[in-house]
């Protein structure tokens, strides 16, 4: 039951590893997951450590696998997850393994290139068929004369052979289309206009071999005269990466040639659809064991990236590790250690020795999946030191409640609950599915806690009796209007004053006006009328104030048992005292006179009641004469002396702490022994673990080791400063803390002030119509109301109150016991690797 | 056959979702609206004439009551309707998955 309040104990252990069991014991180790492995060779370079030969192996064929995926992905082909957990290969298959995935990888390089090579080729012959039909088009109308005159006249008219049909030549090829207009304005001007171009698009997208993408392309031919201009032309075209073909001059060639380029697309079609079915069935195999695959060589590659850490003895017969492990697991560890063993079929056996150290353990929680996400609350602040108290079993129960406190609505809760309760209730369902989504996977991670916080948001908002901004009047209101008008009970209302007046106030007074109280939460009458804010923000205000004295009081409780586990007798006397009485009679005193308030006043005295404020201030000022009347008998002796105690307080924790240790350490030094029998007492970490040794059965062996460590060097003004520190941080922070807790109060009125405001906008649009025109309209806006509920309220309102409840654990509550300055436990493990999940 | 099916899986979880809470959060209005709640009187459409030449005095104020909870009924009714047919997509779409797969 204890290790629910405190981290796990742990312990330092060596492992000594036959050579040839260590790979099978470390994976078994990796199953049970339960080890936390030291560098032992810290100084050692990555590349110079035993293994580094494997971890190379692994990595490469790691490499090969993620190419093989990669493959997978680019066909579109589902990767099998059948959520088998592969044993981890013995080295000996490491070489199977590597044999697989080299004939695998060379396989889909080979059809890859062959594929590429294929579809360039079938590329070259589309685009050449292509040309073939659009450029018939052009030399048709080359043939004819008038198109040809036009043609030439910007030719020199001196040219010789005018008279004479031109003999033409041309280059066709095709281009990308966005290159067009560029490519024509360079042609023209390089050319000084003695080019004919001539262009149709391609309709068709095709496929870019290299990279294939859909590019989409033109067919071009340029016509000219002589041999220069074909130079340039061609170079432009080169230039502009067009391809360029050749084509024959005459109509019938051009036509010989279109056939030939067909039969040969279709042969290549052919190929290409066979290749490509090749493929689809290699990686269609390789699919179903990728996942397997990946899991034996990553699990493989960090059995050797651990057994990199250990040192190796001397003998190379057996490999020394060190470890951390939580001494409630150590027998599984050694039943993992025994099968690691006889799996390898080594006769020696893996031996498991308990250290002891002077080193802090890490800090290992204990979680299941419920307590998971209140655990990662805390531990998102600090992970805790070694053995201190733990605030996760306590925010449980808290943090929701706080949230509820600020998100105090029925509705709201109950949306809140159904959603979580579909997250809880389809947990197996949804965790098969993997969903990758980041903001998905957090909520489905704190499904726990948002289920706990529309649980209590449920009860708040029965207690604040609101439901989507109404209230629900179950028991019958308490309040009635009747008696005001009957002038025998002294009721002063009459129909005039109805006529005449807007708001009317009811009298509690007069009897049979109010009945008594509602029979839980607030009464529903409130809901109606106007003073509702003033009588609700009382209410909540001090509502606010006594749960975070409560909470704050529950926080300085805690440290006591810090103090009493770590055994520092001086800081429960000179810290949790004073600071409990410090804060119990300045706040726990404002809280009682709350509750004193609440109680003493009733409807024919609490005219006279004096303000809690003014009078929480005097306290402070010892004015007790022009305050008006007091709240009982007595009360500015009890007051002055309150204040006087709490005053008190701070001198013990400011001063006194340090005093006596200077005092102590005096007198040690002075006496000159460092081992003063059993009864020195301090508070430094040392003791601490002076007194877990003590526990353990192998402490006698180094009984000598604590007269080597050096006593710590004491600086008086250190130590005076940190403590004047502590105490400031504490009584100003028990002032600012106890305010702090008033967002409590601003939040719930803001989320009520929100869904009033919500209701009146939207819902009451369609809710005040006379005919029965109100029912589409009452259809379209409960559908707005509907989203915006969940959008603002639910999400939006309720991340702010998250965070501020956060804020409130965090800050207020952890920081009166909770240090948080210790490190995590981080166990080798394979869970992550299983799980598909995978970081470097 | 033409297909039936016109919106995606999301949309129709998203319909059967406001529908059930339309279905229960309208039925509740109206049953309250018909009860003559007193906290709802803030939502019902009445003007000063209402209540000073109302021979009967409460029954003009109660007959407003009354339309605004039959409205709330017709309404849950549509969302009745909704839900029906977002539940028939839901179907679809799996039936769409199965063929696919």
């Amino acid at each position: 039951m204890v290790e629910l309040f405190r981290s796990e104990e742990m312990t330092l252990a060596q492992l000594f590893l036959q050579s040839e069991a260590a790979y099978c014991c470390v994976s078994e180790l990796g199953e049970v997951g339960m080890v936390q492995f030291r560098d032992l060779n810290p100084d050692v370079n990555v590349f110079q450590r035993k293994f580094v030969n494997e971890v190379r192996r692994c990595e490469e064929m790691d490499r090969k696998l993620r190419f093989v995926e990669k493959e997978i992905k680019r066909a579109n082909i589902a990767v099998i997850d059948t959520g088998e957990n592969p044993e981890v290969p013995f080295p000996r298959d490491m070489i199977d393994l590597e044999a697989t995935f080299e004939k695998l990888e060379n396989e889909l390089k080979e059809i890859n290139t062959n594929q590429e090579a294929l579809k360039k080729n079938f590329l070259e012959l589309t685009e050449l068929k292509h040309i073939l039909r659009r450029t018939q088009q052009f030399f048709d109308e080359m043939e004819d004369p008038s198109l040809l005159e036009e043609t030439t006249l910007p030719l020199e008219p001196t040219e010789a052979n005018r008279g004479a049909p031109l003999r033409l030549g041309f280059v066709a090829g095709v281009i990308g289309r966005e290159r067009i207009p560029t490519f024509e304005r360079m042609l023209w001007r390089v050319c000084r206009g003695n080019v004919f171009l001539r262009r149709a698009d391609i309709e068709e997208p095709l496929e870019d071999p290299a990279s294939g993408d859909q590019v989409h392309k033109s067919v071009f031919i340029i016509f000219f005269q002589g041999d220069q201009l074909k130079n340039r032309v061609k170079k432009i075209c080169e230039g502009f990466r067009a391809s360029l073909y050749p084509c024959p001059e005459t109509p019938l060639e051009r036509r010989e040639m279109a056939a030939g380029v067909n039969a040969r697309i279709d042969d290549l079609q052919m190929v290409l659809n066979q290749t490509e079915d090749h493929r689809q069935r290699v990686l269609q195999a390789a699919a179903k064991t990728v996942r397997v695959w990946f899991i034996k060589v990553r699990k493989m590659k960090a059995i050797y990236h651990t057994l990199n850490l250990c040192n190796i003895d001397v003998t190379q017969k057996c490999l020394i590790a060190e470890v951390w492990c939580p001494i409630s697991d150590l027998d599984s560890i050694q039943f993992a250690l025994r099968r690691g063993t006889e799996k390898s079929g080594s006769t020696v056996p893996s031996i498991l020795n308990r250290m002891q150290s002077k080193q802090t353990p890490p800090t290992y929680n204990k979680t299941n999946k419920f307590t998971s996400g209140f655990q990662n609350i805390v531990d998102a602040y600090g992970v805790g030191n070694y053995r201190e108290m733990n605030p996760a079993p306590y925010t449980i129960i808290t943090f929701p409640f706080l949230f509820a406190v600020m998100f105090g609505d029925l509705g709201h809760g109950a949306l809140m609950t159904c959603a979580a309760l579909y997250l809880v209730l389809r947990e197996s369902r949804l965790l098969a599915q993997k969903n990758d989504n980041e903001m998905f996977s957090m909520v489905f991670a704190g499904r726990y806690i948002i289920l706990l916080m529309g649980v209590f948001s449920i009860y708040t908002g029965i207690i604040y009796n609101d439901c989507f901004s109404k209230s629900l009047n179950v028991f019958g209101s308490g309040w009635s209007v009747r008696p005001m008008f009957d002038p025998r009970v002294g009721g002063n209302w009459t129909v005039d004053l109805l006529e005449n007046t807007k708001v009317l106030q009811l009298d509690p007074a007069v009897v049979g006006v109010f009945k008594g109280p509602y029979p839980i939460g607030i009464d529903p009458i409130w809901n109606i009328a106007t003073n509702k804010l003033t009588f609700l923000n009382s209410f909540k205000m001090k509502m606010s104030i006594i749960l975070g004295v409560v909470h704050m009081l529950f926080g300085v409780s805690l440290s006591l048992f810090n103090h009493l586990y770590f055994k520092r007798p001086l800081n429960i006397y000179l810290g949790f005292i004073p600071e409990i009485v410090f804060m119990t009679s300045l706040f726990g005193y404002l809280a009682l006179l709350v509750f004193y308030k609440w109680l003493a006043y009733d409807v024919f005295t609490s005219r006279e009641a004096p303000s809690l404020l003014i009078a929480f201030i005097n306290m402070f000022l010892f004015s007790y004469s022009d305050s008006g009347p007091q709240l009982y008998a007595g009360q500015s002796v009890i007051q002055s002396l309150l204040v006087v105690i709490a005053v008190a307080c701070v001198p013990c924790m400011l001063v006194v702490k340090p005093l006596i240790l200077r005092r102590r350490y005096l007198w040690r030094k002075n006496l000159g022994t460092q081992n003063f029998g059993g009864i020195r007492v301090g508070n430094g970490p040392t003791e601490d673990e002076a007194g877990i040794i003590e526990h353990d059965q192998l402490a006698q062996h180094l009984d000598d080791e604590p007269e080597a460590c050096v006593e710590e060097e004491f600086d008086f003004g250190d130590v005076l400063v940190h403590q004047a520190i502590h105490t400031i941080e504490y009584c100003l922070g028990c002032i600012s803390n106890t305010a702090s807790y008033l967002r409590l109060w601003a939040l719930s009125l803001a989320h009520a002030q929100l869904s009033e405001v919500l209701w009146t906008m939207v819902l009451h649009i369609g809710l005040s119509f006379r005919s029965f025109g109100g029912v589409p309209v009452l259809f379209l806006t409960f559908a707005c109301f509907a989203v915006l509920t969940v959008c603002i309220l639910l999400i939006m309102e309720g991340l702010s109150a998250f965070l501020h409840a956060l804020r409130l654990h965090w800050v207020e509550f952890q920081n009166k016991f909770y240090t948080g300055q210790g490190f995590k436990f981080l166990p080798f493990t394979f869970d992550s690797i299983s799980e598909g999940k995978y970081d470097d | 056959m033409p297909s039936l099916l016109f919106c995606g899986p999301k949309v129709a979880a998203c319909g059967i979702v406001i529908s059930v809470w339309g279905v229960i959060m309208l039925g509740m209005l109206g049953i309250f609206f018909s009860a003559k709640s007193a906290v709802l009187i803030e939502d019902v459409p009445f003007t000063e004439d209402d209540i000073r030449n109302d021979k009967n005095p409460p029954q003009t104020i109660y007959g407003l009551y009354t339309q605004v909870g039959i409205n709330c009924f017709i309404a849950a009714a549509i969302y009745v309707a909704v839900g029906a047919v977002s539940l028939c997509q839901v179907r679809l779409n799996k039936r769409q998955e199965y063929m696919v797969t």
